[in-house]
């Protein structure tokens, strides 16, 4: 409890860890010349050159560290207008501007998705926002594209399934490729003739599903349709939970990003989330459910849609070092607000958990670091990579891990599910009638629902993992999801039929209802 | 007997939505038998300036966990925090850090 107070004793009463933390810092810890600006870590005072040079080292250590990007790759950031993936978008052109030895040497694109459809923006804040983001995006120089949100009703179902990818083996290969572009690059020089670099970038865009239209220049989203808003609206109406509000709107916002990297031929997708974003989000996450995917949802890169690499190159900056780092460096940010915006503190599970971190965090500093270095521990689950193509892991048509229902007797999967089943038996009074009572009621008893009154629920839910049916419990309907869910979800299941029937003669007849799937 | 003070205060990150969405204030303290600091500037913002939900901008006597204070654009933490003594022409920001301001 009394962590800052050595030696000293608790002292009577008080908020221990708010106690003068022993003389402020006069000098910079780091130069010790500079006057400092602020205090990251615990008593680590930086003054404002020390920062900067601290910042901007992070960001190019943790990308060559991990040494998945590939010279001349095309890699998609992901925009959202806030603080960490303004700063992200900054240490790009940042390290883009480097020169020749230090330089990154991937071909950066932004991507903004406009979600004011489900925050509850009218068409004209919309476009104000809108032109504001332009003028930011057209001064970092890079390509970028304005998506609405909208537009996952246009998506196909292909973005709901993963792409194996075999052509990028990582590790062994990326000092060959760095090479490999830098004796291109020096050749490029001597010649100066046309045919820019397009063998490996090539290579790579080819792995992409449908054909890159290599639109370079700026993408103008096309005009707004009203009655895909009022679908948006719908949709979002009929999730009854913020908490579930807040997963569907993630879900379908990582699909369209999917989407516009695939279509586009980016091979990485960055996103912005900070160290504080994702200690929050692995706790949070923990209570959704989603503990089996917490080293995809969290980790530096996620590999789940195959041939599109998730990186998030923010995760060592607190909220803290980026708020000051825009602040002080006068990094842009729009400020669009979000489904939570103004919400009370316990108005999803989301907030609640970023409450109590903050709250933490405030009176025990080194809470979200030692929340965020906990979750480092934790790898993709074995099962994860060595499927030696032989069997695709089935997996969830919403968040597209890996399923984690099939699981072995006993797991708190089954204890979770059969007491759910029993809490929907009616008062023992009703007996054994209880299917007559209510023939189509989902999970009554043990008797399968009836077939033609199948509401969609019980043939989504199998598709799904345990989180994701959480979700989708949360709507009262599910004919608003977007069509590609439905048909994708229809295709799964017939796939799955034809299959069954393939192998129905080799069955043993006394199996019960099969398996959870 | 503190003489009235005139500072600027700015909001950001999402805060300035509870001030009618305005980021930037120039304010004037009025006199008062004590000096100001932190601590009875949010006070004073409670009473005079925050529009509406103070619970999501003040806590007890200082401001919400997320919420950063920059004073004269270095962190407060460097400065005493609640106890920091404002003097004439400083500027203080608020800078919110949680997930949709």
């Amino acid at each position: 409890m009394c962590e800052s107070e050595e030696g000293g004793g608790c002292g009577g009463g008080g908020r221990p860890a708010r106690a003068p933390r022993g003389g402020r810092p006069l000098k910079c810890m780091k130069c010790k010349e500079g006057p400092p600006v602020l205090i990251i870590r615990v008593g680590d005072a930086f003054c404002k050159a020390c920062f900067k040079d601290y910042f901007v080292h992070k960001f190019r250590a943790l990308l060559g560290k991990n040494r998945c990007i590939f010279p001349g790759e095309k890699v998609l950031l992901a925009f959202s207008g806030g603080p960490a993936s303004s700063a992200m978008v900054r240490q790009v052109q940042e390290g883009l501007s480097r020169e020749a030895a230090k330089k990154l040497r991937f071909k950066p694109g932004i991507l903004f998705v406009d979600e004011g459809g489900v925050c509850g923006q009218g068409l004209e804040k919309r476009g104000e926002v809108r032109s504001q983001l332009e003028r930011i995006l057209r001064a970092t120089g890079f390509p970028y594209h304005l998506v609405n949100l909208e537009e996952v009703f246009g998506l196909p179902g292909s973005i709901l399934r993963a792409v194996s990818h075999s052509a990028t083996d990582h590790s062994q290969s990326y000092k060959e490729a760095v090479d490999g572009f830098i004796q291109q690059q020096e050749l490029l020089q001597c010649e100066r003739t046309g045919g820019p670099g397009e063998s490996l970038p090539g290579r790579l865009a080819e792995l992409s599903i449908q054909d890159p239209s290599e639109k370079e220049t700026a993408e103008v989203p096309g005009p707004l349709s009203i009655s895909h808003t009022a679908e948006l609206t719908r949709l979002f109406g009929a999730v009854k939970t913020l908490t579930a509000r807040e997963e569907l709107l993630q879900t379908l916002r990582n699909h369209l990003i999917l989407h516009v990297a695939r279509t586009s031929g980016y091979t990485k997708v960055m996103m912005g989330d900070s160290c504080t974003r994702v200690a929050v989000k692995l706790l949070t996450n923990l209570c959704l459910g989603r503990g089996a995917f917490l080293a995809g949802d969290t980790g530096f890169s996620d590999g789940r849609h195959g041939d599109v690499l998730v990186l998030r190159p923010m995760r060592e900056y607190s909220a803290k070092e980026i708020a000051f780092y825009n602040r002080l460096f006068g990094v842009p940010a729009i400020f669009t607000p979000a489904l939570a915006t103004k919400a009370p503190d316990r108005a999803s599970i989301h907030r609640l958990i970023e409450s109590f971190l903050c709250k933490l965090q405030s009176d025990f500093p080194s809470t979200v670091s030692t929340v965020y270095r906990t979750g480092e521990k934790l790898g993709a689950a074995p099962g994860d990579d060595d499927s030696d193509g032989a069997t695709e892991p089935e997996r969830c048509l919403l968040c597209l891990c890996t399923l984690d229902t099939n699981v072995v007797d006993g797991s708190s999967l089954q204890s979770t599910l059969l007491s759910e089943e029993l809490c929907q038996k009616p008062p023992l009074s009703a007996g054994s009638s209880c299917c007559e009572d209510a023939p189509t009621q989902t999970g009554c008893c043990k008797a399968p629902p009836v077939a033609g009154a199948i509401p969609p629920q019980v043939w989504l839910l199998p598709l799904l993992c345990y989180s994701c049916r959480l979700t989708i419990k949360d709507m009262s309907c599910l004919e608003p999801l977007p069509p590609y869910i439905h048909s994708e979800a229809e295709r799964r299941r017939r796939s799955r039929a034809a299959m069954k029937q393939e192998i129905q003669e080799f069955l043993l007849e006394d199996d019960e209802a099969p398996p959870a799937s | 007997m503190a003489a009235p003070l005139s500072i600027q205060l700015e909001f950001g990150g999402g805060a300035e939505l509870l001030f009618d969405g305005i980021r930037k204030h120039q304010v004037t303290l009025p006199s008062q038998p004590e000096p100001w600091d932190i601590r009875s500037l949010l006070a004073w913002i409670k009473e005079n300036l925050l529009k509406e939900r103070p619970e999501l901008f003040v806590q007890g006597d200082t401001v919400r966990p997320g919420i950063l204070v920059l004073i004269n654009e270095a962190d407060w933490e460097l400065m005493g925090e609640l106890d920091y003594q404002l003097q004439d022409q400083d500027n203080v920001v608020f800078i919110s850090t949680l997930h949709g301001g």
